[in-house]
């Protein structure tokens, strides 16, 4: 199957306290199909977010390539980094980032008038499908934390993206609401024919997904896991994918 | 279908408008303040050039006055616009003579040195009322059945200012006081009795007590004396007074034409060396604004002043929610708003407050254009056009935009400049 994603050779350094530059991301390849989800184990420091981030053009690679739909982002100004991720990448954050003092239709709409085309009937549409009808006027304060996450996943969709990453999205949930909400993402992402990339240490998580990832494997800026953390069968040490 | 093309500015619109919300009471108070500097750059371009234009527009009826010598301005001031003390008085002669010269269409005479309640009392002639014109050759006219006085009896008309000020009415009797400030002690003896109050005329006539020149001179302190001697001419009831023993204060006049005030000028002012004419009238108030032209000068400094602390406090208003926003905007970029959009959309918030506050601006303009006029009616009986046009009125709201939008610029640096990767993690 054609890849959406296409990684090759990426290198993101950061420079360190001391002065000296140190390497956070070294990812030699990683792709992603077109409407596939993938899931990567990312514990905390293993540069998970700063790959999501790299991905979605908000961070530019030192070096290496990054093919979203055949565009290499890391060749792409600033500008056009922020027009494809307006147009083409939702992104759901684990704290869900809403906008405070927007109601859950305008943080939806505000994502959509960045992409270039505000479609309102849509908006409202997103905000019914994920449970909200009854909120949409509702600022983010006024929402329990499950329903902040659903406009988050309902914004991430906004501008009919091709690729959507999300974040530990179901971090800040308890089981029971996480398993509810990662059927959720889900579930929108294929009826948007939108891939998805998920980062999460949550193992049950992780699991719910054919294809996952140990970007521990996978970024070798970070040492590789030096035992089988994947009880359900996941090739330990392997920088390929590893399917179920 | 309700989609639609949504260009950068639909989103910067609605950043500024949800962010004056957030920040309501801040962004209230700053355009408050903007609100006050704009209403006071309005004001005092338009104050200035409609009190300029009330006193030199010549509206007052009169092209000029003939006094004693000494300062034209002071015989405008005391005949014209009943502000100032007397220069001194003419013989009646002089009244005669300019009344008949052939450049005069007419001449009226003023003798004033007493009050009443604070309001000068003027005597002057039944000519008065019948010559003067005021505005757009308009007429004297007369509340209810009121009448002009006559000069042989004890009769008085009133302005309607100094009617309304001092109570008097039509068939009231009142008593003169000496001098031009009231003093209680100082009353004459001899009563008048009120034959009309004056329509409003918007002229400095509004605020004058009108009584016959004769009774002037028959009230008791204003006794004719004789020039060698000192002493008191007796005059008796139903006896003419003498002209030799009679003086005005000065003669309003009404001339023929421009030529006419020129060559009386040279007349009275650079060939002769008695009296003084005051001509034209709108000039010579001119001449007194220009001189005072540093005070208004001053004025607009610190107008212009009160301008820039605005601006400041719009920049100051907008900068110190700089901080709690970094995330909101690092947001914003995640969600795809270039840093343009961003930037912008803090100069547009920066001007938006400097708008807001210019149209409320009008407000304050209307007040204080409102207040500047009552106090120039009430203290010299002329009418400000509170409703006149200057450009003020249409450069200030943009000028106050435009400082608006530029002072915007050092908070939306700031925001342009903000880490979208370091600032998406809450701060608490």
């Amino acid at each position: 199957m054609e890849s959406l994603l296409s990684i090759r050779d990426l290198r993101k350094s950061f420079r360190a306290p001391d002065g000296r530059d140190q390497a956070v991301i070294d990812v030699p390849s990683f792709d992603l199909a077109a409407a596939g989800q993938v899931a990567l184990r990312g514990e905390s420091g293993s540069g998970k977010t700063t790959l999501l981030h790299l991905i979605a053009g908000i961070l530019r690679p030192d070096s290496g390539s990054i093919l979203l739909d055949g565009i290499d982002l890391a060749q792409c100004s600033e500008s056009q980094r922020d027009q494809l991720r307006a147009q083409h990448i939702g992104y759901i954050f684990q704290t869900f980032n809403l906008l405070q003092g927007y109601s859950a239709l305008e943080n939806i709409e505000l994502a959509m008038r960045f992409g270039g085309t505000l479609d309102r009937s849509r908006a409202r549409a997103l905000l019914d499908r994920v449970g909200l009808a009854d909120r949409m006027h509702y600022h983010p304060r006024q929402l329990s934390v499950g329903q902040q996450q659903r406009v988050a996943v309902a914004r991430a969709l906004a501008n009919k993206p091709k690729l959507v990453l999300a974040d530990e999205p179901t971090g800040n949930l308890d089981f029971r609401r996480a398993s509810e909400s990662l059927a959720l993402i889900r579930e929108v992402c294929s009826e948007n024919d939108a891939a998805l990339l998920l980062v999460s240490h949550d193992r049950a998580i992780l699991n719910s997904f054919d294809t996952q990832h140990d970007l521990r494997n996978l970024n070798r800026a970070m040492a590789p896991l030096d035992d089988s953390y994947d009880e359900a069968g996941a090739a330990s040490g392997s920088p390929q994918e590893v399917s179920k | 279908m309700s989609s639609s093309f949504a260009s950068p500015l639909s989103a910067i619109a609605l950043i500024v408008r949800r962010s004056l919300r957030q920040h309501a009471l801040s962004s209230l108070v700053t355009i408050v303040s903007v609100a006050l500097a704009a209403g006071l750059l309005m004001s005092v371009f338009s104050i200035k050039q409609q009190t300029h234009n009330a006193f030199t527009s010549g509206a007052t009826g009169f092209d000029a006055v003939l006094g004693a010598r000494g300062s034209q301005l002071q015989l405008v001031l005391n005949s014209v616009f009943h502000l100032e003390t007397s220069p001194g008085n003419i013989p009646y002669s002089s009244y005669l003579a300019i009344k008949r010269d052939p450049r005069v269409r007419w001449a009226i005479p003023y003798a004033v040195g007493d009050n009443y309640k604070g309001y000068r009392v003027v005597g002057t002639t039944e000519e008065f009322y019948d010559r003067y014109t005021y505005g757009d050759e308009q007429k004297l006219a007369f509340e209810g059945s009121g009448r002009m006085f006559r000069e042989a009896y004890g009769e008085a008309v009133v302005g309607s200012m100094a009617a309304q000020a001092t109570g008097l009415t039509y068939g009231s009797t009142f008593n003169t006081f000496h001098g031009l400030n009231f003093d209680e002690k100082a009353q004459h003896s001899t009563e008048f009795i009120v034959t009309g109050i004056l329509k409003p005329t918007g002229t400095p006539i509004d605020r004058v007590v009108w009584i016959p020149l004769e009774g002037y001179y028959r009230m008791g302190g204003h006794e004719p004396r004789d020039k060698k001697t000192g002493k008191i001419i007796e005059i008796k009831p139903g006896v003419a007074i003498p002209d030799e023993y009679k003086e005005v204060s000065a003669v309003m006049l009404k001339l023929r034409s421009g030529g006419s005030g020129a060559s009386l000028d040279v007349e009275m002012n650079q060939q002769g060396n008695i009296r003084t004419l005051a001509w034209p009238i709108g000039k010579v108030m001119a001449d007194l604004f220009y001189k005072i032209a540093w005070a208004n000068q001053v004025l607009e400094f610190v107008a212009y002043l009160v301008a820039i602390v605005a601006g400041a406090a719009i920049l100051a208003s907008i900068y110190n929610t700089m901080n709690e926003r970094r995330r909101e905007f690092a947001i914003l970029r995640a969600l795809g708003a270039k840093r343009s959009v961003v930037f912008s959309a803090i100069v547009a918030e920066s001007a938006t407050i400097a708008a807001l506050g210019s149209l409320l601006g009008y407000v304050v303009y209307g007040v204080l254009i409102s207040v500047a006029a009552s106090i120039v009616r009430a203290k010299a009986g002329v009418v400000l056009d509170v409703t006149a046009y200057h450009e003020a009125l249409r450069l200030t709201p943009i000028g106050m935009t435009l400082l608006g939008a530029l002072v915007g610029i050092v908070p939306a640096w700031k925001a342009y400049s903000t880490d979208v990767a370091t600032n998406l993690v809450p701060t608490s």
